[in-house]
């Protein structure tokens, strides 16, 4: 009985890696592809909380609770990146000469 | 019996993370985009860190998971805010079925009625 919950684990933990891994693949392309700068630091801030419950999801599955303080340090500094592309992007366009047109690339 | 929970809520946390990631990557414009990553995706990650802490279940481990979700809730909403102002504010288009703008209604109307 107990081996047979085990194997339940095992297979949603496999299973959920693999989503994880899929989506931050979803959220990279989207980030290449974004014709928008803000198109690319919210792909950005997507694939980072998608870190952070890949490293919560590796530490069920290897049993170390210390990956849960990275997940932690991670979204802190995930929240900071956010913050700090928003306002660089929101800066950047708002100084620039001719300021209105679209938020291009670059 | 724990083990069938933190199955259940492993493979629901990244369904949700899963189509966050479809969202961002097939919703046509930046606002919609960022409706589908900031809900689904927080919802996504708290429910693996409410899967660590019942897996774990010492008091230590489920504080830092509580701890993890509580600024998750608290930054996600901050960050959005500021990416959204950003994409506004820097002109980026609205989808074409976009229904109403009631940002550009409002500062067009205080612009009608101030000093210039």
């Amino acid at each position: 009985m107990m081996t047979e919950d085990g194997a339940i684990l095992t297979w949603a933990i496999d299973i959920a890696f693999i989503l994880l891994v899929l989506a931050m693949g979803l959220g990279f392309v989207r980030m290449a592809r974004g014709p928008s700068l803000p198109d690319r630091v919210v792909a950005l801030d997507l694939v980072t909380i998608l870190a952070v419950a890949f490293c919560a999801l590796f530490s069920i599955a290897s049993g170390e609770a210390a990956f849960l303080d990275v997940a932690i340090a991670l979204a802190l500094v995930a929240f900071l990146a956010t913050v700090a592309f928003a306002r660089f992007a929101e800066r950047r366009i708002l100084r620039g000469p001719k300021s209105d047109q679209s938020g291009g690339g670059r | 019996m724990t083990e069938i929970a933190t199955s259940i809520l492993v493979v629901a946390g990244a369904l949700f993370a899963f189509a966050a990631a479809l969202g961002v990557l097939r919703l046509p414009d930046v606002f919609i985009r960022m409706h589908a990553s900031t809900k689904a995706g927080t919802l996504g990650c708290g429910l693996i860190l409410v899967a660590a802490a019942v897996h774990f279940g010492e008091t230590g481990i489920v504080a830092r998971a509580v701890a993890a979700i509580v600024f998750l809730m608290l930054t996600a909403p901050i960050a959005a805010h500021m990416i959204g102002r950003a994409a506004y504010r820097t002109g980026v288009p609205l989808w074409k079925g976009t229904v109403t703008d009631e940002l550009a209604e409002s500062s067009a109307t205080d612009k009608s009625q101030g000093t210039d």
